[in-house]
């Protein structure tokens, strides 16, 4: 049976991961590479570099990155965070992401989507949205989520789907940082309007969470951040809170 | 141990040839189909669409029949394993390799048994069923997860060493003498999946 996927997201600067990070036992705690071995290790199913670095060398300190994450990993690796180009993305995956995230870039010009879909295949294009709601409506944003791409994200999915995108990665921007829970309500709508998988993201605050998002929220994948930095073993004993509630998981 | 990774244009072979590297593989990427004379097994990767092995034409055809006689094995993966089937109908003027029988099929957007709609590409980690020993998973345990992405699938054939279940059962990987083929990407299944092309690599000595 196919397995919900449950995806770890390392934001980096500068080559260091910068949300808080309290594993024990690591050399250097915000090294992106040996907290991906770590998750890993713990039976991560996928890694997210969100690479937030904004600098004019930003691309070169990306491709460092990612080489070092994905010299001993043996998952699939998305990269995202100034993917602006087709250079840009060539170049993340020639460092090794069997995925690039493309965001503001996408929306500006929705013709990358599938200029790389047709390059690397659909599988290696992921489109991220950042989505805000207003009653039974979303908005997608642009720019790190400061300013309205005035498109409506159920619309925005199915374009970006129809042009070649092999997944969505869905934010809730509302519950980013709350650790209230997912969207349920927005990652079904999305899932549902899609044939591609739905990776949900914003909200994650304790393992209920996640069942929540894989029941009512119909999604194929969970993404979170600070949740598994905080938890020694937050991946492996999620997942087997996931198996006891009848969730399928790879364990 | 000399390995020919295949570059036909379908796709980024970086996280194949790392995986190959981290099990023990010298790997080289043939210039053309004589450059496969010094390899002591071939691999034929891909993602992406049937259509992209077109590419693979007599040349690469005879130089790999060539292999096979001198006992080198042949290893596809994902689009790779399609191509040693007859054909797919996601590019019917295109012949496969033909060593097994049947063609690729579009996986079901309808799961049969609940009549509920799903999802295709068919994206993630799913369980592997074993129905008998094989070479290329010698001491992996049946159920073990693998990650997958693609839309067409192979039929189940007499070489069918393991299936998994996405609204239909389908090959998940073959062995037909010398010519082996995965579904899955073994290069992104964790250590299951560098167990099996630690496995394949037996094979290539």
């Amino acid at each position: 049976m196919l397995a919900k996927r449950i995806i770890a997201c390392l934001d980096v600067r500068d080559g260091q991961v910068v949300k808080g990070v309290k594993f024990e036992g690591l050399r250097a705690a915000g090294d992106p590479a040996e907290l991906a071995r770590r998750y890993d290790a713990e039976g991560i199913d996928e890694v997210v570099i969100l690479d937030v670095t904004a600098t004019l060398e930003a691309r070169q300190a990306r491709a460092h990155t990612i080489r070092a994450v994905a010299r001993e990993l043996f998952l699939p690796l998305c990269v995202g965070g100034g993917i602006r180009t087709e250079d840009d993305a060539a170049a993340a995956i020639e460092a090794g992401a069997d995925k690039v995230s493309l965001n503001s870039a996408a929306l500006a010009d929705p013709t990358l989507i599938t200029r790389l879909a047709e390059r690397y295949g659909s599988q290696a294009v992921v489109v991220a949205i950042d989505a805000r709601g207003d009653g039974d409506r979303w908005t997608a944003y642009t720019r790190s989520g400061s300013a309205s791409a005035a498109r409506d994200v159920v619309e925005w999915a199915r374009e970006a789907a129809a042009r070649g995108a092999g997944e969505i990665l869905l934010t809730s921007m509302d519950r980013d940082g709350t650790k209230s829970g997912f969207d349920c309500a927005l990652t079904a709508a999305v899932s549902d309007a899609l044939a591609i998988p739905v990776i949900a993201s914003g909200g994650a605050g304790e393992f209920a969470h996640f069942a929540e998002v894989f029941r009512a929220g119909r999604a194929d994948a969970a993404l979170a951040a600070s949740i598994f930095h905080f938890n020694t073993h937050g991946v492996a004993e999620l997942k087997q809170f996931l198996h006891g509630q009848g969730i399928p998981v790879r364990l | 141990m000399s390995v020919a990774l295949v570059d036909y244009g379908a796709g980024n072979l970086t996280s194949v040839r790392k995986a190959l590297a981290a099990v023990g593989a010298e790997v080289y990427t043939p210039a053309g189909p004589a450059d496969l004379t010094r390899a002591r097994g071939v691999i034929v990767p891909g993602v992406g669409h049937f259509g992209s092995t077109r590419t693979l034409d007599q040349a690469w055809r005879h130089a790999i029949l060539e292999r096979l006689d001198h006992n080198r094995p042949l290893l596809g993966i994902c689009v790779g394993l399609q191509w040693l089937f007859a054909g797919s109908a996601e590019a019917p003027d295109v012949p496969g390799f033909g060593v097994c029988q049947g063609l690729c099929g579009r996986l079901p957007d309808i799961e049969p048994a609940t009549g509920a709609r799903q999802k295709v590409p068919h994206v993630g980690w799913n369980t592997l069923a074993l129905p008998r020993w094989s070479r290329l998973f010698a001491g992996i345990a049946d159920g073990s997860h693998v990650y997958f992405t693609h839309s067409y699938a192979a039929p189940l054939a007499r070489g069918t060493v393991a299936t998994s279940t996405y609204g239909i059962e389908f090959t998940a990987a073959v062995e037909e003498g010398l010519v082996s083929g995965v579904q899955f990407h073994p290069e992104k299944s964790g250590q299951v999946g560098l167990q099996v092309l630690r496995n394949w690599l037996t094979e290539v000595t």
